[in-house]
């Protein structure tokens, strides 16, 4: 595409609701206080579980962000929670939601929506309850008519439905009226910061006006708990909870897995100015890559993320002196940390130690799908307030970890241009670079 | 004229008409119906018991020597999308990696993969016994379940049912490096995988990439969730070649299936520098939604399909009447297909009278996030050939549309492709065929 044609896409609303609050400035200032949102499982009973915590979403009430709840009581809790981070996101970007007449100046068939967004979960009690009517001890194996007819009496259509990964982008769709590109993707971790990049290409080449994106996910449900405590990636340190995430130490042990949902509003310039909304950041770079390497393991020389990395900076048009903070993936598992390490030195050689890094997984524990976008959010702040968010628990340094993680506080610093990177199972690297608004 | 946003230069599928898209492209020519009585589970207990399946195959077969391993990590909606991808690389006459490592032709990281994916579901056989470990008074228990159940699984277990590991193992196997994508919008995935992957050839980030989508759907959960949504055909289980009637007025329902289908797509200049036979070039593509509080169906006046349909014929610079052949979504749902019916007709006005119009489906099944593929196959196919072969079940057409009736010889130069999904994502293609 020729580079004359390029829209500049700008960002004019941000959203979350995470485990450290339920919108973008309660977020934030549990951040700047370094407050951990991880505590013990209450979603469900996890007590016998080798991983008995969890960063959860607390008190959240969708009455608050829509007038018309009972269009969203059937969503699963990731869906309900992206209706509420859009929610907030369009009332700073001036779009208006739940109305025939939005009277906005934005052509509903130009608003998209992307979401990096999970499936929902199963109904559990109906689901094991049906298995355990269903197998046949005898043979060892399922009775498919007794499974039936308690599946059948007991399961229901629309919770069935909304397990669908495609279900949040339904709900954004009914909130907000868009008509335009609406995808959905997922790509475990990298999800939402995939979705973002996409996004940003499709309001770039000239495919939208305006796209809501991000992500949403939970997985704190009994499957997804079992399956990452199979795999051992989760912490299980049951004894210290808030200290477990605790990314680039030598004594991490594994993620902590968190929930919600962080929703960003991308803008062509013109749009922004001729609505006159307020404009956070423009967002300028995107790379995504695939390890082709294992799905077990990220490859041992990080190419994949190196590749990904590279490509952002390329899109954007910068050089690996240009970054003035990286919010990494930064996990709390031995791999990601070190493979992850181990790409930014590749990439920025020298400059590595010269340019902060940090995780805030360590606050807010790994979101999973929507983790890329909840961070980008950080991005955003970072860049508005001149402040790094800091990888909290950093006590034990791991000493073949020697970047500057922005250790246990936060850090006064002018953030120009800030990168997000995202590092899924399976291989997915996804990376998105933003920068100052400046005319 | 418009620039391409990309040409198609391979094919590949797996449906339950066999296990090539020239199996496919054959069977569609006959008029053979893939839908049959289920096999893979007894489904007496379930209101409708038949599905497409897919033919037998050894996934040992379409994966490198070295590889072999990793066939204990692949749910059935993995193994059909590496089938899919094998035949779609061979038809394009590609060496990758997984053919012989000392002739690849592609360069890996100028090579993009988008997919799109279902919900994979878990396989209840494999849970079941961890399960019947964590029962106390004839219920499931979760304190049971964690301290013990659990570790029945295999500690790869959730590996297999992320819906990203179709395009992680298929990138593994061909060494494909570059943007990789897992589009999850349901029945429409395949074609918004396909979009997606044509924009990122024409921004310039990819050469080629392998776009299409897979979905095992013959799963009891899965298979239940749609009998629960009344979405599942119940009326034909003695008679399943009729059961699947789109635009019909004897519909009952859709009929689903398992399959995998693939594109191989390439910048023009790529494939001239490679002198690939090309079937068709992209020429638009149109995404939209349709808003509907019941969003298990379709707005009933089809506007988000319509949106579509006409960002595609914009983009494509092309009016109505220069489309040769429609294919539409068409599920045998009686008022999904009232609501495309609708949306064609609004921007095609009386232009729809005559252009023909070839549901799949019948035929082929409801393959959920393969069938927006499985219908740009068929599409390429019939413009190769300038063949429009009679569609199946659909001899009380409720719709206005021209469903063809008798197979038609034709130079084909515009054919229409549409798809959309419950939770309202749609998607339109207009492919072209290359000068």
């Amino acid at each position: 595409m020729n580079e004359q044609n390029k829209n500049r896409v700008v960002i004019t609303g941000i959203g979350i609701v995470c485990p450290l609050g339920n919108d973008v400035p309660t977020m934030w200032d549990n951040i700047l206080n370094c407050r951990s949102g991880v505590d013990a499982t209450t979603i469900f009973d996890a007590s016998t579980f080798p991983t008995k915590f969890c960063s959860e979403v607390k008190n959240f009430d969708i009455t608050k962000y829509t007038k018309n709840p009972k269009l969203h009581e059937q969503g699963n809790r990731h869906s309900r929670f992206a209706v509420g981070a859009a929610a907030e996101a369009c009332k700073q970007a001036k779009i208006n939601i739940e109305t025939e007449n939005p009277a906005d100046g934005i052509d509903r068939k130009r608003m998209g929506i992307y979401l990096g967004a999970g499936e929902g979960s199963v109904d559990n009690e109906n689901f094991f309850n049906a298995i355990v009517q269903g197998w046949d001890d005898a043979s060892n194996n399922m009775d498919w008519n007794k499974w039936a007819a308690v599946a059948f009496g007991k399961m229901t259509a629309y919770r069935e439905l909304e397990q669908e990964p495609n279900m949040p982008a339904a709900h954004l769709a009914m909130l907000t009226g868009a008509r335009g590109t609406v995808r959905s993707c997922l790509t475990a971790c990298a999800a939402s910061t995939q979705a973002v990049g996409e996004a940003f290409k499709i309001v770039q080449s000239g495919r939208a006006d305006i796209m809501i994106t991000g992500g949403a996910h939970s997985m704190i449900h009994p499957l997804g708990i079992t399956g990452f405590n199979r795999l051992t990636a989760l912490s299980t340190r049951n004894d210290s909870p808030q200290t477990a995430s605790r990314p680039f130490s030598a004594s991490r042990d594994g993620f902590v897995i968190g929930e919600g949902a962080a929703i960003v509003i991308l803008e062509t310039l013109e749009s922004a100015k001729k609505r006159n909304v307020e404009i956070l950041a423009e967002v300028i770079g995107f790379g995504s890559s695939n390890d082709a390497f294992r799905v077990t393991d990220m490859h041992e020389e990080a190419r994949g993320a190196v590749s990904a990395i590279e490509s952002a900076l390329k899109d954007a048009g910068l050089t690996n002196k240009d970054i003035d903070y990286i919010s990494t993936h930064g996990t709390s598992t031995s791999e990601n940390d070190s493979i992850e390490t181990l790409a930014i030195k590749t990439v920025f050689k020298e400059e590595a130690k010269n340019t902060p890094v940090s995780s805030v997984k360590s606050m807010l524990g790994h979101l999973i799908g929507a983790a890329g976008a909840a961070e980008l959010i950080t991005c955003v702040l970072a860049i508005r307030d001149g402040i790094l968010p800091p990888t909290i628990n950093y006590n034990d340094p791991d000493p073949a970890l020697d970047l500057d993680y922005v250790p246990n506080k936060p850090r006064k610093a002018d953030v120009n241009i800030a990168m997000d990177e995202s590092f899924g199972f399976g291989g997915q690297n996804n990376v998105v670079i933003i920068k100052k608004y400046q005319k | 004229m418009t620039a391409p946003l990309a040409v198609i230069t391979g094919l590949g599928a797996i449906t339950p008409l066999g296990l090539s898209y020239k199996d496919l492209w054959i069977a569609i020519q006959q008029e053979k119906c893939g839908i049959n009585r289920i096999t893979a589970f007894d489904p007496a207990g379930f209101t409708c018991q038949i599905a497409g399946q897919a033919p037998e195959f050894a996934i040992r077969d379409y994966v490198p020597k070295a590889m072999r391993k990793t066939t204990k990590l692949m749910s059935r909606d993995i193994e059909l999308a590496i089938v899919a991808a094998d035949d779609a690389f061979k038809d394009a006459g590609i060496i990758t990696k997984a053919f012989d490592e000392q002739n690849i032709t592609i360069n890996p990281k100028r090579t993009a993969i988008t997919l799109g994916a279902g919900l994979i579901s878990c396989d209840l056989i494999e849970l079941a016994p961890a399960v019947a470990r964590s029962i106390t008074d004839g219920k499931f228990d979760i304190k049971k379940w964690g301290e013990d159940g659990i570790n029945l699984l295999t500690p790869l277990w959730l590996l297999k049912y992320l819906p990203n590991m179709l395009a992680c193992h298929v990138g593994i196997i061909h060494d494909i490096q570059g943007p990789s994508n897992t589009i999850t919008c349901a029945e429409a995935a395949a074609q918004i995988a396909i979009g997606e992957a044509a924009q990122i050839i024409a921004r310039g980030d990819a050469d080629l990439a392998l776009a299409g989508g897979g979905e095992a759907k013959v799963n009891p959960i899965v298979h239940i969730r749609q009998c629960l949504l009344k979405r599942a055909a119940s009326n034909y289980n003695d008679n399943p070649t009729a059961a699947c009637r789109p635009f019909d007025a004897k519909a009952s329902g859709s009929v689903f299936g398992e399959a995998a289908a693939c594109i191989i797509m390439e910048s023009p200049e790529n494939a001239k520098n490679r002198n690939a036979k090309i079937y068709a070039q992209i020429s638009g593509l149109g995404q939209s939604c349709s808003i509907n509080p019941k969003y298990e169906s379709i707005e009933p006046d089809g506007k988000g399909i319509q949106y579509a349909i006409e960002s595609a014929l914009d983009e494509a610079k092309i009016t109505p009447q220069q489309l040769d052949l429609i294919i539409p979504h068409g599920t045998g749902i009686l008022a999904d297909d009232a609501a495309e019916a609708a949306a064609i007709r609004s921007v095609l006005g009386s232009a729809a009278d005559a252009i023909p119009v070839f549901p799949t489906k019948s035929l082929v099944s409801n393959t959920g996030a393969a069938a927006g593929a499985v219908d740009v196959i068929a599409a390429c196919c019939m413009m190769r050939d300038g063949i429009i072969p009679a569609a199946k079940n659909c001899e009380n057409n409720v719709s206005k549309l021209n469903i063809v009736k008798q197979e038609i010889k034709k130079d084909i130069n515009y054919v229409l492709c549409c798809s959309y999904t419950y939770g309202g994502q749609t998607a339109a293609v207009v492919l072209k065929k290359y000068e």
